[in-house]
């Protein structure tokens, strides 16, 4: 070949900073942060939640609280009809959302009907028919030939489970839905209407549903195999002590101590969503919002679309062995080599010949 | 990746909506940086120049390190391409640099086919990300991507046009890469020749249609310091390692006895606008390009080339699995084919082989009789010889012992005789 390449140096190690050198050995390699930033602010982000529940857990209150504005379905629908529908629909909405500067698409899917009707059987499948559909889509632009600047990214990229606040354990629809689907989607699940329990029957609640989702083999987000390193784990394991989170949603403002805060006004208190003391809605925000909004996405990225990547074009190979490459390589194979055998013995030959045979 | 339309247009069915408060996701660019900052980055640098025209030593001077090159020879045959890795470090961004050089560039007598072994190298860093992104399996966060992202093409700086040789060359890679033009050894210049030598590089690839790279004016942070740079291209640089003491600082700079030409003084030469450019402003720019420009064309080229295509002659969408499920099948087939004939080529010609030997062995065989034969002969002969000689020998031994005996009783009778004829006398 007509170039040689040595692979790569560990060093030279340059510091930016050299002990006498003053302005001069900068070399600006550190500004591409900012140009990254520049471009990321300028494209904007895309978001999309699912939530999934039966109807009645605060499904549409928790998502105004989250966003602070009216991103449910409720709101956007002029006049919305209170009946469960007969099958379990999948509504999609998006919202162009701005916060200092950082402009996000947000999408959030509802599920209405789900674990609604008596015989409750196979309700998941409209769910992953939906999510395997986001997936195809995307892989379809992405194997078009003249393909788009931007794909446009409809994957689901997190799905919030609401549990109803038994007390209890984990119910049969819950235990199956969750095991599905969390091979396809990341899962949060949610205890809804945290405030009908105490601190005690919550923290009994919560390790229950923790060893069941255990024994049943259940990864929810976030996933354990795919903390990148040490300190990685540290964050994460905190967090997946505290799933499932408890949660309290609220789109009134009270008066709370001078300050106006969202809660819920009882007539034995207002509870605090914000409150940590009070509800667990805090964390839930920030795992999903402040610092973990990344790396949901590139879970959903390279993991759960790859998976289905390679389940879709696996099953189209019918029965041939599915190949390493998948372009058609026009000299991989067997070379000649008959011309190579020399005649070493007729009895060696006719041995061979008919091993060959 | 981006658009450098305003990505976000508001579409039918998205509502704008304003927020109550604050909810917190204004920390995703942090989140992305810092996603990018434990990845590290990677960014490739492809140097086009004669030799001794001072690439290595203008790499050195814009990542100030030393990347230990030796000097080339001006007697190579070929046009080569020699790419070297390195990890670099400034503050807490990690960038895995890699550095191609031509060597021989320029050098030979017949320049027709310099140009092929830049192009073949840059399709081929194409070519292995394509195929990353074909595979079934596949790990493309984890990918060193190796596609050249800025091309530095280096212009000798004769003062006067460019070389045919640079025209050509430009022009094969323009839909190929992002070409940077500089003008090498900017010190043997003066500044009013380097005016005119500029505009008259630049009409010049205007005329002959040479796409080159130009800083990018969208986003309104830089697009007023990237339209100024735009205006000073190509960049006139100089480059040196070594430090000279002017005034009470040391500074990289090249020493004459007729002064010293400073390279991070913006009036002796553009090396800092270079370093600016390249470095601090567009770098991000320049992998973009690279992505969704030139590999995007490199990719919608190779695929239609094997005949993929996105409709089919009724202009109903295709879709690229079944034109590859298609294609697969046939080329499975067709290698069996040939596996089959290579198959039976083998068997015949092991055959033929046998027979062959079947018909040495025969003959061998066949000698070995009539040897065997011939020896069988002979030793009956030699029996029979034998024998003659031993019934020779008998007879002959009892003809001996009969003539012995006779012998022997004549003796006697004659001894008798004689005995009698002596004692008789002698007669």
């Amino acid at each position: 070949m007509s170039e040689s390449a040595k692979p790569h140096h560990p060093g030279p190690q340059v510091k930016g900073e050299k002990p006498h050198g003053g302005d001069f050995s900068y070399v600006g390699i550190d500004a591409i942060l900012e140009q990254m930033r520049r471009k990321a602010m300028k494209q904007g982000f895309e978001f999309n939640i699912m939530v999934v529940g039966q109807s009645g857990l605060g499904k549409s209150t928790l998502m105004n609280t989250l966003f602070k504005s009216k991103v449910s379905r409720k709101s956007v629908l002029p006049n919305p009809e209170e009946r469960i529908p007969k099958t379990i629909e999948i509504k999609s909405i998006s919202h162009d959302i701005e916060e200092k500067g950082v402009r996000m698409k947000l999408t959030v899917i509802d599920t209405p009907g789900f674990g609604d009707h008596i015989n409750n059987e196979n309700c998941w499948q409209p769910i992953m028919k939906f999510i395997n559909d986001q997936y195809e889509a995307y892989l379809q632009e992405e194997i078009h030939i003249n393909r788009k600047k931007r794909i446009p990214d409809s994957r689901v990229h997190c799905c919030i489970y609401f549990i109803p606040p038994t007390g209890h354990c984990l119910r049969p629809l819950d235990v199956e839905f969750m095991r599905r689907l969390s091979k396809v989607v990341n899962i949060v699940p949610v205890i809804a209407k945290a405030d009908t329990l105490t601190l005690e029957e919550r923290d009994f609640f919560k390790q229950t549903i923790r060893e069941e989702l255990r024994a049943n083999g259940i990864d929810v987000y976030p996933q354990k195999e795919f903390d990148e390193d040490a300190e990685d784990r540290m964050i994460n394991d905190k967090n997946r002590e505290m799933i499932p989170f408890a949660v309290v949603g609220s789109d009134q403002e009270y008066q709370v101590n001078g300050k106006r805060i969202l809660g819920r006004k009882t007539k034995w208190g207002t509870i605090e969503v914000e409150n940590i003391a009070h509800c667990e809605f805090a964390y839930l925000r920030d795992l999903l919002i402040r610092t973990h909004m990344q790396n949901i996405k590139d879970i959903t990225g390279s993991i759960h679309y790859e998976a289905y990547r390679v389940r879709r074009l696996n099953e189209s190979n019918g029965h041939f062995t599915p190949h390493p490459t998948v372009e058609p390589k026009a000299n991989g194979q067997p070379e000649a080599q008959p011309s190579a055998l020399q005649a070493n013995g007729v009895a060696a030959q006719h041995e061979a010949l008919s091993h060959e045979m | 990746m981006a658009s450098s339309d305003v990505a976000l247009l508001p579409d039918k069915g998205v509502r704008p909506l304003s927020l109550a408060g604050h909810v917190g996701f204004d920390s995703l660019p942090d989140q992305l940086v810092n996603k990018s900052i434990y990845q590290g980055f990677c960014f490739n640098i492809l140097c086009i120049g004669e030799t001794g025209i001072g690439k290595s030593t203008l790499m050195d001077t814009l990542f100030n390190t030393n990347f230990e090159n030796f000097e080339s020879s001006h007697f190579e045959p070929q046009v080569k391409l020699r790419a070297q890795t390195y990890d670099l470090q400034e503050s807490n961004v990690r960038l895995r640099l890699t550095v191609v050089n031509t060597v021989g560039f320029g050098d030979q007598m017949n320049k027709q086919e310099s140009y092929q072994p830049v192009v073949d190298y840059i399709d081929k860093q194409f070519e292995s990300y394509l195929q990353e992104e074909l595979k079934i399996k596949r790990s493309l966060h984890n990918y060193h991507d190796s596609r050249v992202h800025a091309c530095l093409y280096f212009i000798s700086p004769s003062g006067h046009s460019l070389k045919s040789l640079d025209l050509v060359t430009m022009k094969k890679l323009d839909s190929k890469v992002n070409i940077i033009p500089v003008i090498a050894k900017a010190d043997t210049i003066s500044k009013s020749e380097l005016h005119k030598f500029k505009i008259k590089i630049m009409s010049e690839l205007v005329s002959n249609g040479v796409q080159i790279y130009q800083f990018p004016l969208d986003d309104e942070n830089v697009a007023k310091v990237n339209t100024t740079m735009n205006g000073h291209l190509p960049f006139a640089v100089v480059g040196s390692t070594e430090e000279v003491s002017v005034g009470n600082k040391m500074v990289k700079a090249r020493q004459y006895p007729w002064g010293v030409v400073q390279v991070e003084n913006e009036n002796h030469c553009d090396f800092v606008k270079l370093r600016e450019m390249l470095i601090c402003v567009n770098m991000e720019d320049l992998r973009e390009q690279t992505h969704t420009r030139h590999y995007e064309l490199y990719r919608r080229c190779k695929l239609e080339e094997m005949g993929f295509k996105d409709t089919d002659p009724e202009s109903k969408p295709v879709s690229l699995q079944e034109t590859y499920e298609a294609k697969r099948q046939e080329f499975l087939v067709e290698l069996q084919k040939r596996e089959d004939e290579m198959r039976q080529m083998f068997v015949q010609r092991v055959k033929e082989k046998e027979s062959e030997l079947k018909d040495a062995e025969r003959e061998l065989q066949g000698r070995f009789e009539q040897l065997k034969r011939l020896h069988a002969d002979e030793k009956a002969a030699l029996e029979d010889k034998r024998r003659l000689l031993e019934e020779d020998q008998s007879s002959f031994s009892k003809r001996r012992a009969a003539a012995q005996l006779l012998q022997a009783q004549s003796l006697t009778a004659n001894g008798k005789k004689d005995k009698d004829r002596k004692n008789s006398g002698f007669m």
